[in-house]
């Protein structure tokens, strides 16, 4: 099989298993299977890429051309390798998860469930690969559409006026600004093809660059830069493996590595380092970071604090990219995976609680750690992760976040960075203290561990979170070589 | 001998067919014979618009009068495009026809009903294929009459009046029209389109022709329903029947654009437009129709009335390419003439599917009906989001290029009123969308009265998904719309860039 089919199928063997899905969608012990099937099977095509990229070549496809010099058109490059491993890793694990958390729960709807989540991967796959703006555009909007089903499944009056939010937010900043910027970036080059070194080099400079990359950043609302992050908190009335999809797996990903890629192959950050713009957008997702993690301090509600230092761990990759240093853009690169991965653990653990012992808040969160040792040992390393301290994922790409802003001297950068850690450990620290050594409550109900999928899923994704500390050489490799070995 | 008399028949097949139609028994034969002769205009339509392409513009000579003298019909790209959509939304409605029309037209009107219909199609097909001024108005009137007749055959006796409210204002429309014809013919002995266009540049100065023109377009912009001539469309659309709405919708409207365009830049010019405010006022009419019909839309109650308002609305789309008087956006007209074609006769057709099966097109009554009717809910979802202009679908390529001659022109308030109109799109669209896939809020009684919905029957289906899949193949591949588009407004504009 050659790379070229492989990417193709990338994006159409989780098509293939929304039908298969669809059409099992009686038996639910084979629906799951089949669920599950499609989910390795796109990790093993994923993962057959990786030696091809990891040996410096970029394979590309060119799907249709819709006008002269606009096509459908897929280029694997280490970024997008690096987001659509991250992605099909997590895949299987997160449906092993919703399995056990949609039967636990006893959910309606699981086979729209399943076919909306395969159809969500598909795009994120697309994504990924994407080799243009436009094929990247496409893909971003059928992940928003196929994600709007799970997150108003239950369907319920919360569910109409959360949905609406979700989709009123990202879909008219993508049509409002993404598009627009897309189409001003069509009439000034005659390009939309991502190039190393960007493509609008030399062709918009002074207050009209602003504008463009203003439009870029708020037109990705999947990136949730303050002011628009309000459909991410509300988006947390889905399901738990759903908000693991939005937060970990797919959605904000998506956001923040079109911000990355757009930073790296359209602007190019030589470009950019010569105009205020970059300052003003650093700037903001400083300020984003911050308020995101007082806000989170402020949250009762266990999905909502996480939900706020999403927010927060988002802006760092933007951060990241905005430092403009080498180092940094691949301290982004990493933090999109080590968040992944961090952050899934989190959501896990927050749905493991809530289906074994019907908890949602973290006052109510006292001594659980002895009844869910397990669930709260994964929260943990998960927390951990997201403050930044070894052993984790989440230390080595804030150190090399810091090493790119001391490199730039960005002082600005590295205060925030600073500041963020301390207010992420005060509103995580709590949770773990409460869990493992403050009393329980009496006359409480008996509770034990959640089911063993869901179990099984959060001590592998925790340990997933451990091991890219121990074993970055993939991810770091896949990382350095977006900013150096360009061809 | 189909080869060289082709421009005619497609004009002259369902003209002679009509009256064969009106005379058979009612039931099911004029629905078979009329949807044979729509199928087999359809095929002309097809060859026409391949001759064109290869071979160039065809001049047909109608009973051998040599023009200017005698009735010329001038096929190019435009019209061949034009006749194709026409000829085609007829062909695939009318198979959708034989359910719908057996529910809301009473069954001693059938064979009268598939008469109208083709007299109107031959009217929106005589005028795309006519070269002639004159005989271009006498098309208008055929398509005008007949289509007044088939609004008034609604179910609703408020189809009555709305068929009323739109004779008054097509019959000054079409008066306004005449009238100019009149001036241009005092001034210049011709009616030929082209032949004027050779001999108006002398005269432009002259105050008739200013007059002419002003009453043309008036006239016209009553027809294509053009903001804030529009008050006729909105009742018309609503309490017509299905089938009608879905024929009017997708073609009426934009045979007056293709006029609009013709008169225009074929038998005026360029420079006229430009050395009178009238570009101006078509971008600023086309950006109020854009945003005040779109706001419209939000708070209709009935789906159908709804999208009647979006039409007014993608018509200002239309309009705001026009103004533009550039390569790009009479491309992006045109392209949207077909795109807005073939979504607003899937979205049609989906709620003709809902009125077949509910008898109701009141946005409340449609709560829930998701989980009934999914396949007619996917189809409705689909087509709302090639409104909306979302990539992957056919809207997304009309957006692009209007966004596209919009930043060409560096008119940054057109382009924020066109991605406006698209997030208008978005809640009129999902408001529906919502109210069909939430169940909440329903009462038992509802519940009971609804309890035997079941799925659209698969002939009103079928068509309905054809068209849906049409909307995602014309959004990956262009060739067909903006192939055809792109050099149609070079040849209007003379190669002016």
């Amino acid at each position: 099989m050659t790379a070229e089919w492989a990417m193709i199928l990338a994006v159409l063997i989780p098509l293939f298993g929304a039908l298969l899905i669809a059409f099992t969608g009686k038996k639910p012990n084979l629906r799951e299977s089949m669920s599950l099937l499609t989910s390795l099977a796109l990790l093993t095509t994923v993962l057959s890429l990786l030696p091809t990229v990891l040996a410096g070549n970029q394979p590309s496809v060119t799907l249709l051309d819709i006008a002269p010099g606009l096509a459908i058109k897929f280029v694997l490059e280490p970024l997008g390798m690096l987001f659509a491993c991250v992605a099909a890793l997590l895949w299987p694990i997160n449906t092993l998860y919703s399995i056990g958390y949609m039967r636990g729960n006893k959910e309606q709807h699981q086979t729209r469930f399943y076919i909306c989540f395969a159809i969500a991967l598909s795009s994120t796959m697309g994504i990924a690969m994407a080799g243009n703006l436009l094929t990247l555009f496409i893909c971003y909007e059928v992940l928003t559409l196929s994600t709007y089903p799970l997150v108003t499944h239950k369907g319920d009056e919360a569910a109409l006026k959360a949905g609406r939010v979700y989709l009123g937010i990202l879909l008219s900043t993508s049509i409002g600004f993404l598009l627009l910027a897309i189409l001003w970036t069509w009439y000034l080059t005659g390009t939309l093809d991502f190039k190393a070194g960007g493509i609008l080099d030399g062709k918009v400079a002074g207050p009209e660059l602003i504008i463009l990359l203003f439009l870029y950043m708020y037109g990705i609302g999947k990136a949730a830069l303050m002011p628009i992050h309000r459909w991410l908190p509300a988006a947390m009335v889905a399901p738990t493996p759903v908000s693991a999809l939005l937060h970990a797996v797919a959605v904000v990903k998506a956001g923040v590595f079109t911000v990355v890629k757009i930073v790296v192959y359209v602007f190019g950050l030589d470009m950019l380092k010569l105009s205020a713009g970059a300052d003003w957008i650093l700037w903001l997702a400083g300020f984003t970071i911050i308020v995101a993690s007082i806000i989170a301090l402020r949250q009762d509600n266990l999905k909502r604090r996480l939900a706020y230092s999403t927010i927060s761990q988002l802006s760092y990759v933007i951060l990241a990219i905005f430092i403009l240093a080498p180092l940094s853009t691949a301290a982004a690169a990493l933090h999109i995976a080590a968040h992944a991965f961090g952050k899934i653990t989190l959501f896990f653990a927050a749905g493991s609680i809530y289906t074994a012992a019907h908890k949602t808040n973290i006052s109510q969160l006292n001594g659980i750690g002895y009844r869910m040792p397990w669930t709260m040992t994964a929260f943990s390393i998960g927390a951990i992760s997201m403050i930044g301290l070894p052993p984790t994922a989440g230390f080595l790409s804030k150190w090399y976040m810091l090493m790119g802003a001391f490199q730039e001297q960005q002082l600005f950068a590295v205060l925030v960075i600073i500041a963020s850690t301390l207010l992420n450990a005060a509103y995580f620290i709590p949770i773990i203290y409460a869990a493992w050594f403050k009393q329980p409550e009496q006359h409480e109900h008996s509770y034990g561990e959640a089911p063993m999928a869901i179990v099984f899923a959060l001590m592998i994704t925790a340990a997933l979170t451990l091991l890219l500390f121990f074993f970055p050489d993939v991810p770091l490799q896949l990382a350095t070589s977006i900013i150096g070995g360009q061809p | 001998m189909i080869e060289s008399h082709l421009s005619l028949l497609i004009v002259a097949i369902p003209l002679i067919a009509a009256p064969v139609v009106a005379v058979l028994p009612n039931g099911r034969a004029p629905w078979l014979f009329s949807t044979l002769i729509t199928w087999s205009v359809f095929y002309l339509a097809i060859l026409q618009l391949t001759n064109v392409l290869t071979g160039g513009v065809v001049s047909y000579e109608l009973g051998g009068w040599a023009p200017p003298w005698g009735i010329e019909y001038r096929i190019d790209s435009v019209n061949a495009l034009v006749a194709l959509i026409v000829s085609g939304i007829a062909a695939i409605s009318l198979p959708y026809a034989l359910t719908s029309v057996a529910k809301e037209i009473p069954k001693k009107q059938t064979s009268l009903f598939y008469a109208a219909f083709l007299l109107c199609l031959t009217g929106l097909l005589g005028i795309t294929q006519t070269g002639d001024i004159f005989n271009l108005f006498v098309f208008l009137e055929i398509s005008s009459l007949s289509s007044y007749a088939l609004i008034s055959l609604g179910k609703n006796r408020r189809a009555l009046t709305a068929s009323y409210q739109y004779l008054i204002m097509g019959t000054i429309g079409a008066t306004f029209f005449l009238i100019g014809v009149g001036l241009l013919y005092s001034m210049t002995g011709t009616l030929n389109m082209q032949d004027l266009s050779q001999r108006l540049p002398e005269i432009f100065e002259h105050r008739t022709i200013h007059t002419a023109f002003a009453f043309i377009m008036v006239g016209f912009a009553l027809k294509l329903a053009m903001f804030p001539l529009h008050l006729w469309l909105p009742n018309a659309y609503t309490y017509a029947p299905s089938i009608v709405t879905i024929f009017l919708a997708a073609t009426a409207t934009k045979v007056a654009v293709y006029v609009m365009i013709r008169v225009i830049f074929g038998v005026f010019s360029l420079h006229l437009i430009e050395s009178t405010p009238t570009d101006e006022l078509f971008l600023l009419l086309g950006m109020a129709g854009v945003i005040a019909a779109s706001i419209s839309a939000i708070y209709q109650t009935n789906a159908k009335r709804l999208f009647a308002y979006s039409s007014v609305a993608q018509i200002g789309y239309m309009v705001l390419g026009i103004g533009f008087g550039s390569v790009l956006g009479l491309t992006a007209s045109f392209v949207h003439i077909f795109n807005h074609a073939i979504m607003k006769a899937a979205l049609f057709m989906a709620l003709g599917a809902i009125l077949y099966r509910t008898g109701s097109n009141q946005v409340k009554d449609m709560r829930g009906l998701a989980h009934k009717m999914p396949w007619t809910f996917a189809a409705f979802v689909i087509g709302g989001l090639s409104l909306i202009g979302v990539p992957g679908t056919a809207g997304f390529i009309s957006k692009w290029y209007l966004v596209l001659a919009a930043l060409e022109q560096q008119s940054w308030i057109v382009v924020v009123v066109i991605l406006t109109g698209s997030l208008l799109a978005v809640a009129y669209v999902w408001k529906l969308v919502e109210i069909m896939y939430f169940n909440s809020g329903s009462n038992a009684s509802s519940k009971t009265s609804s309890e035997d919905i079941k799925e659209a029957p698969l002939s009103l289906l079928l068509p309905l998904w054809l068209l849906v899949i049409a909307n995602i193949y014309f959004g990956f591949d262009t060739s067909l719309t903006v192939g055809i588009a792109e050099p149609a407004a070079k040849m209007l504009l003379g190669d002016k860039p």
